[in-house]
């Protein structure tokens, strides 16, 4: 019955409500790109166009330090990677760390984190012991690591002591099958910490309830655990796998400060392999190209990963 | 390439930062390093002594007393840390922004002079001939860079240890041979009281690692690269006499005389008995003669049958290519390079001055001085690193193969390797043609 007069009506009202809320709009987006453009200027500048120039460089013979300018080489660099032995040392030792140093370190840190967690005195000693590593230098935890891993170092000065010198333990970081190891270990024990504070953030989200409700049920400990706190940590989990993954897959400075890649290639990694590429042999485009490699890899296995841990409808 | 230039500056900068050196940047005026004003031509100088306040005191003094020698001309000078310089020339090269006169690592001259970051110097032909042939950095037979000093490497010991197992001490005209070498290391090691008797210094990285142990190589009748033309490394790098240098160094870890990774600082080891015998640079002379004073002998490398190495060249002076002010380089250049300026440097660094009159009035230096041996050592010895833009990467390259033969692994399959990567290097840049 209204139907004649209430387009009018609607009509009437809409004109300025319309008017109001496109300038309000307008206005939010400028007000939102103003706010956004910090950090899309850095990322265009410090991001894109890097990659961008990553892009181009690789299929050139650009070069550090050259009168020439550089020329397009097609995909030589490729093809020079690909056949390089050092190349497939770096990506399978980028590999082996990522696989070991992934789970193990998400798994500890959530140790440490129901540890911390606890409702019991000094949580937030063995909080603040946890997360020293990580508050410093990633340099000076290598170097101070290099001095205990030395064949006359603490770790080996223990081991003699511990086992009244029947045995004196290795050149941690000279041995190949030691290094990787030894190098794993230590980045370990630097990261959990950061990791721990992240389950530990995700934890104090869970709601109080559900415990209450899990343990009026008689639920054990166990159950618990598997039916209230991890499913309830789905968001955190996803968040720590990837950030561990990206972290373990640009391994670099241990590599830098402790071995060079030694001995034998077993310690070199493809962030390594670009770096030295890049500036010590001064092969911008091959450096380029290995950038380039490293950037697919990290892209495909953060995708797998997102896919694997997406919200299933 | 100036219309290129001007249509995407932006662009290019950024490409020509991240790659291209200065000549493919080069647009319109290229002249840079100095300024006119008032009928004084202030130049700038560049140098890498930052972090180094004594030698930086010695660069100070050499350009106030050229300001105060003539009023055409003010050096006006710019330090940098040293971990820093080069990357600070290499892009002030990209902005055309290069100062007129500045000092340059020696084997990085022939990569800078082919870049197009250096220009000759144009000097009376003679004006060097009291200069150690090792610290001119010539490229094509043309004079690029001169410096005020050099260093030398070697064997450093103690008479009374080498006295009490018998081992003769080599002079600088009768070294020890290799097979001698090798002997007098086995004795100190059957004695026992050093568990390493001999220290390599294989905890150095960098750009030691090629300074201190391819003129081992070269003794072997091995090289870097082939130095006719420097168009390859093979034969050079992975031929029979470098497997055999290769087998030798990697047998000084397995006999147990040598650790894969030595102390963090030789001479501090040496000082403190932990080692017999050092090969290390005459820079570590003073620490070690303030211990044992004439106990100290320092003895020329072995003649592993191509006669005695070391490597030479330190840090050099050169002018750019876009100086304004050629005249005044050249002038600054000139008046730098008296004898009396070299005597500073020695006298305030302790290495070797690199002018025959200047060690005459240097006390250490002198004939007959306790450090005259360093000086002898270069005159006789010395083997430029390779003269080649290649260098930076044949460096690094044989950086990697000497890790990995001191790990023990497959010599001639390392070699060869290295070899390989050196010639496709070469090839992917041109052969690095002038």
């Amino acid at each position: 019955m209204s139907a004649t007069t209430a387009p009018r009506q609607v009509a009437e009202q809409a004109i300025p409500r319309q008017v109001r809320t496109a300038n309000a709009r307008s206005r939010e987006t400028l007000i939102g790109a103003a706010m956004a453009s910090p950090a899309v200027i850095l990322l265009v500048v410090f991001f894109l166009v890097p990659v961008a120039l990553a892009f181009g460089l690789a299929f050139t013979n650009a070069r550090l330090i050259s009168p020439r300018p550089p020329r397009f080489v097609g995909a030589d660099n490729f093809i020079r990677l690909f056949g390089d032995s050092f190349f497939w040392a770096s990506l399978r030792n980028t590999a082996y760390f990522a696989v070991v140093v992934v789970p193990v370190q998400a798994g500890l840190a959530l140790v440490l984190a129901l540890l911390a967690n606890a409702k019991v005195r000094g949580t937030n000693f063995f909080r603040t012991v946890y997360f020293a590593p990580v508050v410093t230098s990633m340099v000076v935890i290598s170097l101070l690591w290099r001095f205990i891993y030395q064949p006359d170092g603490l770790l080996n000065q223990i081991i003699s002591a511990v086992t009244f010198g029947h045995s004196h333990g290795t050149d941690w970081l000279n041995n190949p099958t030691t290094a990787m190891p030894a190098i794993m270990f230590m980045s370990v024990w630097q990261a959990v910490g950061f990791h721990m504070i992240i389950w530990l953030a995700g934890l104090q989200t869970i709601p109080r309830d559900l415990y209450e409700a899990a343990s009026l049920d008689g639920a054990s400990a166990w159950k618990t655990f598997t039916h209230v706190t991890w499913p309830s940590l789905r968001a955190t989990r996803t968040f720590i796998l990837i950030t561990i993954t990206i972290g373990a897959l640009s391994l670099f400075t241990q590599i830098n400060v402790m071995t060079q890649g030694g001995p034998l290639d077993r310690t070199t990694t493809v962030v390594f392999m670009a770096v030295r590429a890049g500036y010590e042999q001064q092969s911008t485009g091959y450096a380029a190209a290995v950038s380039l490699v490293f950037f697919v890899l990290v892209l495909t296995v953060s995708g797998v990963q997102r896919f694997l841990t997406r919200e299933k409808a | 390439m100036q219309q290129i230039t001007k249509r995407s500056i932006g662009a290019v900068a950024l490409v020509c930062a991240a790659a291209v050196g200065l000549q493919a940047c080069s647009s319109g005026s290229s002249d840079s390093g100095s300024t006119t004003e008032g009928g004084v031509t202030t130049l700038e100088l560049w140098t890498h002594n930052g972090g180094n306040p004594v030698e930086l005191a010695v660069n100070k003094k050499v350009v106030d007393a050229f300001n105060a020698s003539q009023s055409k001309y003010k050096v006006k000078l710019q330090s940098f840390p040293q971990a820093a310089y080069n990357d600070a020339v290499t892009a002030a090269a990209a902005a055309k922004k290069l100062p007129c006169v500045m000092d340059i690592d020696g084997p990085n001259v022939p990569n800078w002079a082919w870049a197009g970051y250096l220009q000759p110097l144009d000097l009376p032909s003679g004006f060097f001939d009291k200069q150690l042939p090792s610290t001119l950095g010539k490229v094509d037979n043309k004079l690029y860079s001169f410096g005020h000093y050099d260093v030398a490497m070697n064997l450093t010991a103690r008479k009374s240890v080498l006295t009490q197992y018998g081992i003769r001490i080599p002079t600088i005209d009768k070294p020890w041979t290799g097979e001698e070498f090798d002997a007098a290391v086995g004795k100190i090691k059957a004695g026992g009281k050093y568990a390493y008797p001999l220290d390599l210094g294989t905890a150095g990285t960098g750009e030691w690692i090629p300074y201190a142990y391819s003129p081992m190589l070269q003794s072997f009748g091995g090289d870097l690269v082939n130095r006719d033309g420097y168009q390859t490394a093979k034969g050079a790098l992975n031929g029979p006499d470098a497997l055999k240098w290769a087998t030798w160094f990697r047998s000084m870890i397995t006999k147990g005389y040598a650790q894969q990774k030595s102390g963090k600082d030789s001479a501090v080891d040496f000082v403190n008995g932990k080692s017999a015998i050092m090969w290390n640079g005459s820079w570590a002379a003073d620490t070690v003669t303030k211990k044992y004073g004439a106990d100290v002998v320092f003895l020329p490398p072995p003649d592993f049958g191509k006669g005695p190495k070391i490597g030479g060249a330190s840090w050099q002076w050169g002018m750019s290519s876009a100086c304004a002010a050629k005249d005044g380089a050249l002038e600054y250049l000139k008046f730098s390079a008296k004898p009396q300026y070299y005597v500073d440097y020695a006298k305030a660094l302790g290495l070797i001055p690199a002018n025959t009159d200047a060690a005459a009035q240097v006390p250490a230096y002198a004939p007959g001085g306790k450090y005259r041996i360093f000086l002898e050592l270069s005159q006789k010895y010395a083997e430029v690193r390779p003269v080649t833009p290649a260098y930076p990467f044949i460096s690094s390259t044989f950086q990697k193969a000497v890790s990995d033969i001191l790990a023990g692994g497959d010599a001639q399959k390392i070699l060869d390797k290295a070899a390989a990567d050196i010639d496709s290097n070469i090839k992917s840049n041109g052969n690095y043609a002038y």
